[in-house]
């Protein structure tokens, strides 16, 4: 008989658990309510506009992450400064903190009483129970994703082909938009649908801040606590499928192009 | 041209202070200097790539020290090449042209390069599928398609095989040539200093320990340090006496007439292919014939490191194997060594 060394069968047992683990309650899930109860949650406007406002919100979520997190992402990953290290624990904070915690911190800031909360009702600006502040909450939960995948990126690329491109004559922003940007892109996508993959699936943070409007995960939840688990169960189901294709879509399109 | 004065370059665990250097129009000079002696720091700061913490930086004349690296006219070609692997070969060379305005003639100049450096059937290739040799000759017509005034290279030879070397060794060469041009160029390795310099620096922890035409700095290095870095691997501390040094049993003549007796530092050495080796039996020894006895043999291709040991003193010599081969050698074996005072220099 073959013989299987330990460490391959290890490894192996303990990688089918794992996946096991990971799928089985998931495959579960879909496979449970029938395509009459799809079908019908599907026709239900309050769920296809839940789905619809989460996609919406954490997409949203993921180009302010853009937007505003590359540079952050670009001086962490080029320059060398004091307090570096500091900014990127502070950067990792939204993962640790459990979530409720997150919703009521942008809630205590929100309200009148706080100056930022003043000048921002001031401005017309409101966060409790407002899509303005769903969006808010998923930023700040979806912004450790981004900067972090594209901080890795851009460290990726060796800096000596930016000092080229000074040398050449382009300045610092013709730098980053010919040389670093065009290499740097697939990281930044990635880092995107990290930010909006975490986003989405975001339901502490957002149930504080904003029960109404309702995104996906709240209703699950409001679904599950008022009708049980065979009402709540096709809409997570939808979301599950909805958010499957766009990521694999986004994923594909990201993928490295064979080199020919 | 590029002068250097007082330049002081830190960065965290090193720096170079107060360093004069004068690169003079048109030529070929090296900066050599083992890993970690400041020569890329040095070259970065030349171009603007490294914060200079004081002294000057001119190049050309013109005070760029505090300049970015888009307004000093410098090109840099590294070892790595680092091309951008977005962009074919052709917008490679092309990449800094807009940023410059370019004479007709320089247009006639760059298509010259790209022919000279033999590009023309690489221009429209992906730069990923270039070999080594390829990739350093692309990242050399990028850097003077924007006519620089100074070409600066970093170790543009270390991370290619044999025979990539010669070939870019010999371009860089004909480039140089043709052009007219101040080339600067770090490397950690004599031998293409030897062939590529008309004058040279030889660094070491941010200091220059000597600095002149590379000949002079082959055949009299002044420091023990650079001694050893251009080869001379017989390298002994010398006792002075009424006619000169000593070191053993060998006598060695003073210093040449001129020499200021203060930057002696007390050193004899011979260059390990200045021994020449002859059979045991071929007389009785002379006054430069030393009895010797090898202590190992390091084959190395179509030459052969030899330790031997001659009059108490361990020295190593260089030889090609054919007389290994001829002189019967083998560890413990005799022979016979012309050494004439004459081969040994005074550091």
């Amino acid at each position: 008989m073959k013989h299987v060394d330990p460490f391959v069968g290890l490894t192996l047992a303990t990688s089918l658990l794992i996946l096991a683990f990971i799928l089985l309650p998931l495959v579960e899930m879909v496979v449970q309510p029938s395509v009459g109860d799809l079908y019908r949650t599907l026709l239900d406007p309050d769920v296809r506009r839940a789905i619809l406002l989460s996609l919406y919100t954490s997409g949203l979520a993921a180009i302010i992450s853009l937007l505003l997190g590359t540079p952050l992402a670009y001086l962490l990953a080029r320059r060398n400064f004091k307090g570096r290290k500091l900014i990127e624990s502070a950067i990792d904070l939204p993962i640790m903190i459990p979530h409720p915690v997150v919703g009521i911190a942008i809630l205590s800031m929100a309200g009148r009483g706080h100056w930022l909360g003043g000048l921002l009702h001031d401005l017309g600006v409101t966060i409790m129970g407002s899509i303005t502040g769903i969006v808010v909450v998923l930023t700040f939960v979806g912004l450790p994703f981004y900067l972090n995948t594209v901080k890795n990126g851009i460290e990726a690329i060796p800096p000596r082909m930016e000092n080229i491109s000074r040398s050449l004559g382009a300045g610092m922003t013709a730098t980053f938009l010919r040389v670093t940007l065009p290499l740097a892109w697939r990281s930044m996508l990635v880092g995107a649908i990290m930010c909006m993959a975490r986003a989405i699936s975001e339901f502490g943070a957002v149930v504080i801040v904003a029960y109404h409007p309702m995104t996906a995960p709240v209703m699950v939840y409001e679904r599950f606590t008022a009708y049980g688990l065979k009402y709540s169960q096709p809409v997570a189901v939808w979301l599950i499928l909805t958010c499957l294709i766009l990521f694999l879509a986004l994923r594909v399109f990201s993928l490295p192009r064979r080199s020919t | 041209m590029i002068l250097l004065e007082r330049l002081t370059v830190r960065v965290p665990g090193f720096a170079v202070i107060d360093l004069d250097l004068e690169v003079r129009p048109g030529e070929f000079f090296v900066l050599l200097g083992p890993t970690g002696s400041g020569k890329t720091l040095i070259l970065e700061s030349i171009a603007g790539l490294t914060r200079v913490a004081s002294g000057r930086v001119l190049v050309q004349g013109r005070d760029v020290t505090r300049k970015p690296p888009e307004q000093r006219r410098v090109g840099v070609v590294y070892q790595d090449s680092a091309l951008f692997p977005h962009l074919n070969v052709e917008k490679n060379i092309a990449f800094g042209r807009r940023y410059h305005m370019q004479k007709p003639e320089q247009d006639r100049r760059l298509t010259e390069i790209v022919d000279q450096l033999g590009l023309v059937p690489l221009l429209k290739r992906s730069v990923n599928n270039l070999s080594g040799g390829e990739k350093q000759r692309v990242a050399l017509a990028r850097a003077l398609a924007v006519s620089p005034s100074v070409l600066l290279l970093d170790e543009p030879l270390s991370s290619l095989d044999q025979t990539f070397r010669e070939e870019i060794r010999k371009s860089l060469k004909d480039l140089h040539h043709s052009l007219g041009l101040t080339f600067f160029m770090v490397t950690h390795d004599f031998s293409e200093a030897l062939f590529l310099a008309d004058r040279a620096a030889v660094l070491s922890a941010g200091r220059v320990e000597q600095c002149g035409p590379i000949q002079e700095i082959f055949r009299q290095p002044k420091t023990p340090f650079v001694a050893r870095f251009v080869g001379m691997k017989n390298l002994f501390p010398a006792e002075r006496t009424d006619a000169g040094f000593r070191v053993g049993p060998f006598e060695i003549p003073g210093p040449a007439e001129g020499t200021d007796p203060d930057t002696i530092h007390g050193y004899a050495g011979v260059r390990p292919e200045d021994l020449t080796l002859l059979p045991p039996d071929d007389g009785p020894p002379g006054p430069h014939l030393w009895p010797g006895r090898i202590l190992e043999i390091d084959a190395r291709g179509i030459f052969c490191q030899l330790s031997l040991e001659i009059g108490g003193l361990p020295f190593s010599a260089a030889v090609g194997m054919e007389q290994v081969f001829r002189l019967g050698l083998a560890p413990g074996s005799q022979v016979l060594v012309d050494l004439p005072p004459d081969r040994w220099r005074i550091i």
